[in-house]
Formats: C-alpha cells, sequence, structure tokens
C-alpha cells in the first residue's frame, strides 16, 4: 500500500501546494490551524477538487487533472473520521455501522480482524448499538464513527483530528484504540494533528505543513529528533522521555517511572508495571537550578550537565540539558541564563513540574532515545 | 349520513374539493421536491428567474393567475390545443381545477421543502458519501428522510391552499355543479341566492373542521419524526 499526493489550489488569499507520500502506518499530517491540512484530507477524499493534482492510493490513480481522472467520493473506498462524529441522526448505532455495507461490491470481503464483532469489541461500543446518535457522548460518538468508517472496509483511513473536540478523558480513551488499530488493523491512516503529544505517540511517519506548503516530511522519529515541526512549534517545544513503569505508590496516588535520565513520579497511570512509556516534557515547564534544590513543591528533580543554550527570540532561551544520556529541553529567560550564569558542561539540576506531564503524551514506548524538540 | 343535514349537491361539492386538492397536491409533490432541491443546492444560470416564477402565484392575483391558465391551458390556448389533440382537456373540467390548485400551492409547498433541504447537515451527507453512498443513494437515504417533516409539512400546506382556493379556479374552469364546483365555489353560489345562507354556513364549517384536521394531521407527523431524530 502507497499514497502518493500532489495538490495545489487557490481559495481566495489562501495557497495550497502540497506533494508528499506516505508508506505503511500511521501518516501524521502536522501544522497549526490553517495550514492546509484539512483541505489535504478533503482533497484525498474526493471532498475537495483541487485546481491541480495527482492522488495514487496503492496504484489506483483517484485524481489526475491532466488526465481528467476524478474518481467520485463513494468510490474511493477511502474511510474518513471528521473532526464531529457526523452520524446519520436518523439511524441507530448499528444502521449507521452498516450504512457501509449496503454500497459494497459483491465479492469485497472484510479486513481480516475487522468484521463486525471484532470492530465493536476493539471499540468498546456493544451496548450502543439500539442507541440513537443524539443520545450518545462526544467519545462514544467517536468510537461509533471510527467503527462505521473501519466497517465499511476502506483501503485508506484519514483521520481528521479525530480527538479535537473531545476532553482528555476521551482522549485517553481513544488514542490507545487509534494506537491498536496503526499496529494491528494492516490499514494505512493519515492521521491530521496540531497536538505534538498525539503525533509523537502515534506518526510512523510524519509530514509538517506550514501556510499550504510542506515544511518538512519524513521518518517521525528522525524529524522529531532534529526538531523539525516548523517554528510555530517553538512555543509548545518540549522532550520526549522514553522511560518504565517502575511501580505505583497507592497512597500517593502516584506512579514511579525509571529511565536513562533518572526517575519520575507522574499522577497514576494505569499501566502495568514493566510497561515501557513515552513522556513528552513541555520546555517550559522544566526549571533549573545551580544548586540541588531543596523546600520546592515539585517532586521531579533530575541531574545533569548543560550541553548547550540556544535563543529563541524574544528573550527566550533553549536550554538543552544531558541528563544520563537523555537530552532535556528547557524554556529559560535570558535574565536567568545570566544570573545563574549557565554555560555548556555546567553541572545543573532540572526540576520538572509533575503537572508538565500531558497523560496524551504518555504512550508506548517504541525504543527510541530522549528526543530533543 | 345526513346528521349533518347536507344536501347531495353539498356532498358533491365536499367529495369534489378533496378529490381535486389530493390529486393537485401529489401531482405536485415530485416536481415541487425537485425545483425545491435545484433551489436549495445548486447554482445555475436563471435560477433567480426560476425562484421567481415559483413564487408569482404566490403575489399575483389569483384572478390574474387563472386568467394566463385558461390563455395557455384552454381549448385554444398556447398549451390547451397541443394537450386537446391527445385528448386531454383541461378548461372547465375537474382537472384544470387541480391544476389550478396545484399552481397556487405550489409556492408554499417550494418554501416549505426548500427550507427544510437547506437545513439537512451537508457534512452528514459527506459523510455518507465516504461510506460509499453515490449522490442518489445519498439523497434517498440521508437528505429525503432528514427533510421529510419539511417536505411533509409542504405537502399540507398545499393540500389546505388547493382546499381553499377560489379565484384561480372559478377564473379558469368556471363554477360548475359536479365538474368545477369545490367547496369554495359552493359557498359563494349559496351566499348569491335568497335562503342560501343555511347551506353556505354548513360548508363553511365543513371547510373550517377539514382545514384544521389537515394541520392537526401534518403537526402530529411532523411531532412524531422530530422525535425519530431527536434524542430517542
Amino acid at each position: 500500500m502507497s499514497l502518493d499526493l500532489a495538490v495545489s489550489l487557490t481559495r481566495g488569499a489562501f495557497r495550497l501546494d502540497v506533494a508528499f507520500a506516505a508508506s505503511p502506518g500511521l501518516t501524521a499530517l502536522f501544522g497549526p490551524s490553517g495550514s492546509g491540512k484539512t483541505t489535504v484530507i478533503d482533497c484525498l477524499a474526493g471532498l475537495v477538487r483541487p485546481d491541480r493534482g495527482r492522488i495514487v492510493v496503492a496504484g489506483e490513480t483517484l485524481l489526475d487533472t491532466h488526465r481528467r481522472i476524478d474518481v467520485p467520493t463513494h468510490r474511493r473506498r477511502i474511510g474518513v473520521v471528521f473532526q464531529e462524529p457526523r452520524l446519520l441522526p436518523h439511524l441507530c448505532v448499528r444502521q449507521n455501522l452498516d450504512y457501509g455495507r449496503r454500497f459494497f461490491p459483491r465479492g469485497r470481503d472484510a479486513i481480516p480482524g475487522l468484521a463486525f464483532d471484532d470492530v465493536i469489541g476493539l471499540l468498546g461500543i456493544g451496548h450502543l448499538l439500539a442507541r440513537r446518535p443524539a443520545g450518545l457522548s462526544g467519545g462514544e460518538g467517536q468510537r461509533v464513527a471510527i467503527g462505521r468508517a473501519l466497517l465499511s472496509r476502506p483501503r485508506l483511513l484519514l483521520m481528521d483530528e479525530p480527538l479535537a473536540a473531545l476532553d482528555a478523558a476521551r482522549k485517553a480513551e481513544i488514542l490507545p484504540l487509534i494506537e491498536g488499530l496503526r499496529d494491528g488493523a494492516g490499514i494505512p491512516i493519515v492521521y491530521v494533528s496540531h497536538a505534538v503529544s498525539e503525533v509523537a505517540r502515534l506518526a510512523d511517519t510524519l509530514v509538517v505543513l506550514e501556510a499550504g506548503r510542506v515544511a518538512a516530511a519524513g521518518p517521525a522519529e528522525a524529524l522529531l529528533r532534529r526538531g523539525e515541526l516548523g517554528p510555530d512549534h517553538a512555543a509548545q517545544g518540549g522532550s520526549l522521555l522514553d522511560m518504565v513503569v517502575a511501580g505505583h505508590d497507592p497512597a500517593s496516588g502516584l506512579t514511579h517511572l525509571t529511565g536513562i535520565a533518572g526517575a519520575l513520579s507522574v499522577p497514576r497511570l494505569d499501566r502495568a508495571v514493566g510497561t515501557p512509556v513515552r513522556l513528552l516534557v513541555p520546555a517550559r515547564d522544566v526549571l533549573v537550578a545551580t544548586q540541588a534544590p531543596v523546600g520546592l513543591s515539585a517532586r521531579n528533580v533530575l541531574a545533569g550537565t548543560v550541553r548547550d543554550l540556544t535563543p529563541l527570540g524574544e528573550g527566550a532561551v533553549r536550554v538543552t540539558l544531558e541528563c544520563g544520556g537523555a537530552a532535556l529541553a528547557a524554556r529559560l529567560t535570558q535574565a536567568s541564563v545570566r544570573d545563574l550564569a549557565l554555560a555548556p558542561g555546567q553541572p545543573v539540576f532540572a526540576v520538572v513540574k509533575s503537572v508538565a506531564f500531558d497523560p496524551q503524551g504518555i504512550g508506548t514506548g517504541r525504543g527510541l532515545g530522549a528526543v530533543e524538540i | 349520513m345526513d346528521g349533518l343535514g347536507l344536501t347531495p349537491d353539498e356532498w358533491t361539492a365536499i367529495a369534489l374539493s378533496l378529490r381535486v386538492a389530493a390529486v393537485a397536491t401529489l401531482a405536485s409533490l415530485w416536481p415541487g421536491l425537485a425545483i425545491a432541491w435545484l433551489l436549495a443546492r445548486k447554482r445555475f444560470p436563471g435560477r433567480g428567474l426560476l425562484d421567481g416564477l415559483v413564487h408569482l402565484p404566490l403575489i399575483l392575483p389569483p384572478v390574474v393567475t387563472g386568467y394566463l391558465l385558461l390563455l395557455a391551458f384552454g381549448r385554444r390556448g398556447t398549451f390547451g390545443a397541443a394537450l386537446a389533440e391527445i385528448g386531454i382537456v383541461l378548461s372547465f373540467r375537474w382537472t384544470g381545477a387541480a391544476l389550478a390548485c396545484a399552481v397556487m400551492g405550489f409556492p408554499l409547498m417550494v418554501r416549505a421543502m426548500r427550507l427544510s433541504l437547506e437545513a439537512v447537515d451537508r457534512r452528514v451527507e459527506q459523510a455518507a458519501a465516504t461510506l460509499g453512498a453515490s449522490p442518489w443513494s445519498v439523497f434517498l437515504t440521508v437528505t429525503l428522510p432528514l427533510a421529510l417533516p419539511g417536505v411533509l409539512a409542504g405537502a399540507v400546506l398545499a393540500f389546505a391552499k388547493a382546499m381553499g382556493e377560489f379565484g384561480a379556479t372559478i377564473t379558469f374552469v368556471s363554477n360548475i355543479p359536479g365538474e368545477t364546483q369545490t367547496l369554495p365555489s359552493a359557498i359563494y353560489t349559496l351566499t348569491q341566492v335568497p335562503g342560501g345562507e343555511a347551506g353556505a354556513l354548513r360548508l363553511t364549517l365543513i371547510s373550517v373542521a377539514l382545514s384544521m384536521a389537515a394541520l392537526l394531521a401534518s403537526e402530529l407527523l411532523a411531532r412524531r419524526l422530530a422525535r425519530r431524530l431527536g434524542a430517542g
């Protein structure tokens, strides 16, 4: 399975000119609002017709403006999960899930492991089958929408910020399902997001969009390592740390993690001891001290040395620390850097506020070292 | 049946009115839906003109509409002559009354249908398309079911309008008992003859009752459909 896309279009002041190729697995389209992510999805699904372009999925040309090929949406066999569930309001959940079935050409088999019962089991929506969409919560609706897309037997699944309208608890409920699809279902996924935590957790391939253009594209690990998430990302920059669940402390409600960077405590995490996890540590939530801090409310202190200092503009400096072989970025003001007289090689202590850990950023680790972004 | 004290002529008028209104409504249902869909969804040259034409009967004096129908569909009219060749005569027939009622009710029907079609969420239709539904399937399985309350409301409005239509009908097909004398024409006739007041009052009450019944029926249907779409 492969995806090759090159589209350009102009709508008023907005210009989109995007080309990329995706390998199997999950391809994340990352970028700020208005960068053209959703328009690319709409072009792929055939909901928007670009001025010029070519889209080839699994060897079949779905669009080629030059050769006047434009396969209509309903014949593209591309499943779409939109930002909101978009369920058919006059049908119950079961009928919604079955809706795509009536349009199958004969002889199209279910995707192995994704028959009706598999899908409702995977998504945990068996108890909702008789309900009407109006009676579902946002998270339930979105799970049904994912199931409906899978049951239409697509050869490519598009997910356009499927978690954007959900609160943190619902996100935490659906993210593992998407991970499961990525690893188990064998359907290539194009996933749109502007949240670094989701991209870091899910993406195999990363395409960074900016103002309608591809700013960077390639394997997610390499791009994250080089910090190529675009300038907009500097504000929300951070570090990825791979750790392992070391134990739970029921009394304090904390989970202890260990990794090459040291030991950290995070709010209770429902993972078994020994489970690898990947953490996102926002740079602005890392403080730097030149002496071991005492009398501090933050619990997580890592020892390390200053590796380098990079001015970010607007009086901010990114201080990259080396903590036991892992890189940890801190965003400090120039004044603080001067007061502390920070210089490369200097031993320091990094204070990580417990709240800095984003539960959605905690995913299954995939053997990636600390990543500087 | 004479508990209501209706004369056979009055019964004839009521039956004729119901038939004319039913035929007018049913016959304009599909054209009405097609034009409502065009106006709601498509941008094409002449769209404003079509919109104006559909609404014309609403603003023209009914007598004028009736006279225009007579010019077009009369025995020597533009279309009337051609239709007469193939055996279809509309002038001074009940079928002509149905045509007049359909034309007069058309703007009301199209308006209600168009509003309900415009209210259907296009994003849900897009989702159906991504699941494999062709445009025609999307219309039948998504658009039409979701617009159904408005489509029914439009049909009921057209039916009620047809039950009460007077000016265009009497101008186009006159007032022939048993052929074109609908309820309003019969009431009008009764008010013109000495001693007709009792009959006029009886028919008026029947007319009010029929209109109310149609309105109630549509209200009930709409509520039922709304419940089906709502938090069921």
